[in-house]
């Protein structure tokens, strides 16, 4: 597919959904305590979802408290990043459980 | 040469102060599911003492995380030992176990308010390491089942997170 073809059908995408083509959504996956990716890398507005395969509840929980994900055994919580900056956060029940969300504007 | 081990022996029991140096060598997988079930069961135990006593809000969440988590891990446990049909088998080290923390929870009943949210969290911490160097040193290596060796690990984890926790709730009360 040439890039003109990649533009158009981004254009196509994009005047159906609107908002949705642009914002994504980012998955962790938390297994035997340890998120997976440690870091990812998301935009102000896309989702960030952490899969949590454990028998025991986790949270992510922003070190500056920006915000605190509670995330239930075998569940999967979501949270729309709105700020941007390099975000540290751990498990408040676990606290050797940590994790980077480098959000760019 | 015997009189000498066993003193060195004592002197590493006397040093850990844990229940685990008195134990055997090498358990069996049916003594390690017991001990680890057993570890489990005397945090809850340690947990309503303190969800019954205090009214510190840090303490109570702990007591509360303590009761969920230990919780989870052993019904999982139950639930590996009942697939691999293995029956869990009482040994000095569970007893051993048993008699410190009923012995600690009898002297815990004795205290009120900072006194006793102190105490409570301090052996957590206690607790949780000498449960932690346990399973890390001794049950682990020696559980033959891939199972049971895998959630042992993912039980140490657990653990350490909880140890970590229990530091932070112990700084914050100072």
């Amino acid at each position: 597919m040439t890039p003109r073809w990649i533009c158009l059908a981004a254009v196509v995408l994009s005047g159906i959904t609107s908002v949705s083509a642009q914002a994504a959504t980012i998955q962790v996956t938390i297994n035997k305590l340890v998120y997976s990716p440690a870091e990812v890398t998301a935009k102000v507005g896309d989702t960030v979802e952490w899969i949590n395969k454990d028998i025991v509840a986790h949270t992510a929980t922003a070190t500056n408290g920006d915000w605190n994900v509670a995330i239930a055994p075998k569940q999967t919580a979501r949270l729309v990043v709105k700020k941007s900056g390099n975000i540290d956060y751990f498990c408040k029940y676990h606290p050797n459980m940590k994790g980077i969300v480098v959000v760019t504007p | 040469m015997l009189v000498r081990l066993s003193a060195a022996i004592a002197a590493v029991c006397l040093l850990s102060g844990a229940a685990f140096a008195q134990g055997v060598a090498k358990p069996t997988d049916p003594q390690i599911a017991h001990i680890a079930y057993t570890a489990g069961q005397l945090d809850i135990a340690a947990a309503k003492q303190a969800l019954k006593k205090s009214k510190n809000k840090e303490v109570r969440a702990f007591a509360n995380d303590m009761v969920r988590d230990h919780t989870a891990v052993n019904k999982e446990a139950l639930a590996l030992v009942k697939k691999l049909k293995v029956t869990p088998e009482d040994n000095d080290t569970s007893r051993a176990l048993t008699k410190q923390a009923d012995a600690k929870r009898a002297e815990l009943a004795k205290l009120k308010g900072k006194a006793f949210d102190k105490a409570y969290v301090d052996n957590e911490v206690a607790y949780h390491k000498t449960v932690d160097s346990a399973l890390e040193n001794t049950l682990i290596p020696s559980a033959n089942n891939a199972e049971l060796k895998s959630l042992l690990q993912t039980g140490l984890k657990i653990f350490q997170g909880h140890e970590q926790h229990a530091e932070h709730v112990a700084a914050e009360l100072k």
